[in-house]
């Protein structure tokens, strides 16, 4: 049997991976891959509170964060294309500029 | 024989994760995020939430995954030289020294909360997928309802903020 401190240590490695990602690369869809490792290690979280707590609560907010990063994946990447087609650099330290 | 499997799956995902984070090429770290999801989704098997596992394949790597691999190959970006930001030797000690602090506090946490229903023997009487159908009709039916609005507007925002402006300008002048 595998202790639940060990999934929420994977977790917990999982999200500091990916706030790293956050705040250290340049790349604005490497920085949405990064977001999406950090809603990764929130699932798993819940599910395995979820898992041990015999409940039926984390998964069904774990489908619901599944959704949300559907729709932030779209949303961003929409982002993405209209500031690649302005002519403006994907890297995010180069964009400061709310109007072009 | 459970351990030999989650230390596995977990390893490779942690691996995964540290791979999307520090590899150059954008589509690299697209497929080694595809690794982490299909890597988190055996550790859902795991934990008894088949539903999930499926859900996870399919929505996450099927469906999320293209979409930043089509767009990535659509821009075909050229990646700089220097792809991490220019602060990254000041923030990577305070990352280590959070997670050092976060695994640290977990040591000492009880984990014990109140129990639910939802033994692992209920489940597996009618499985996964009933048990999370019944819970989210009837008591999360406002939340399911809610995150259908919130597709439909995340759609239409990504169509309005994506489309050609200009085209229909040409158009019109033709």
């Amino acid at each position: 049997m595998i202790p639940l401190s060990a999934y929420v240590a994977v977790s917990a490695v999982l999200f500091a991976t990916g706030l790293l990602g956050v705040l250290i690369r340049r790349n604005f869809i490497i920085v949405l891959m990064s977001v999406e490792i950090i809603l990764n290690a929130a699932t798993i979280n819940l599910v395995a509170f979820s898992h041990y707590l015999d409940s039926m609560q984390g998964q069904i907010v774990a489908l619901f964060i599944i959704a949300i990063a559907a729709g932030e994946a779209a949303i961003g990447l929409a982002i993405i294309i209209v500031v690649f087609r302005g002519k403006i650099s994907t890297n995010v330290d180069e964009m400061n500029l709310l109007k072009w | 024989m459970a351990f030999v499997f989650f230390s596995y799956f977990a390893v490779v995902s942690i691996v995964a994760g540290i791979l999307v984070v520090s590899l150059k090429h954008p589509v690299q770290c697209g497929l080694a995020l595809l690794a982490l999801l299909l890597h988190v989704s055996g550790l859902f098997i795991m934990l008894n939430a088949e539903f999930l596992w499926a859900v996870q394949v399919i929505v996450y790597a099927g469906a999320i995954l293209v979409l930043y691999l089509f767009v990535l190959m659509l821009l075909n970006l050229k990646t700089d030289d220097r792809y991490f930001h220019a602060k990254t030797p000041y923030l990577l000690a305070p990352a280590a020294l959070g997670l050092l602090y976060l695994l640290f506090s977990l040591a000492q946490s009880p984990f014990r909360g109140a129990k639910g229903d939802a033994t692992p023997t209920a489940i597996l009487q009618s499985g996964d997928a009933h048990a999370i159908g019944i819970k989210m009709f009837s008591e999360y039916l406002l939340q399911f309802e809610i995150i259908g609005v919130f597709l439909t507007g995340a759609i239409v925002g990504a169509i309005v903020l994506a489309k050609a402006p200009k085209s229909i300008e040409t158009r019109r002048d033709a």
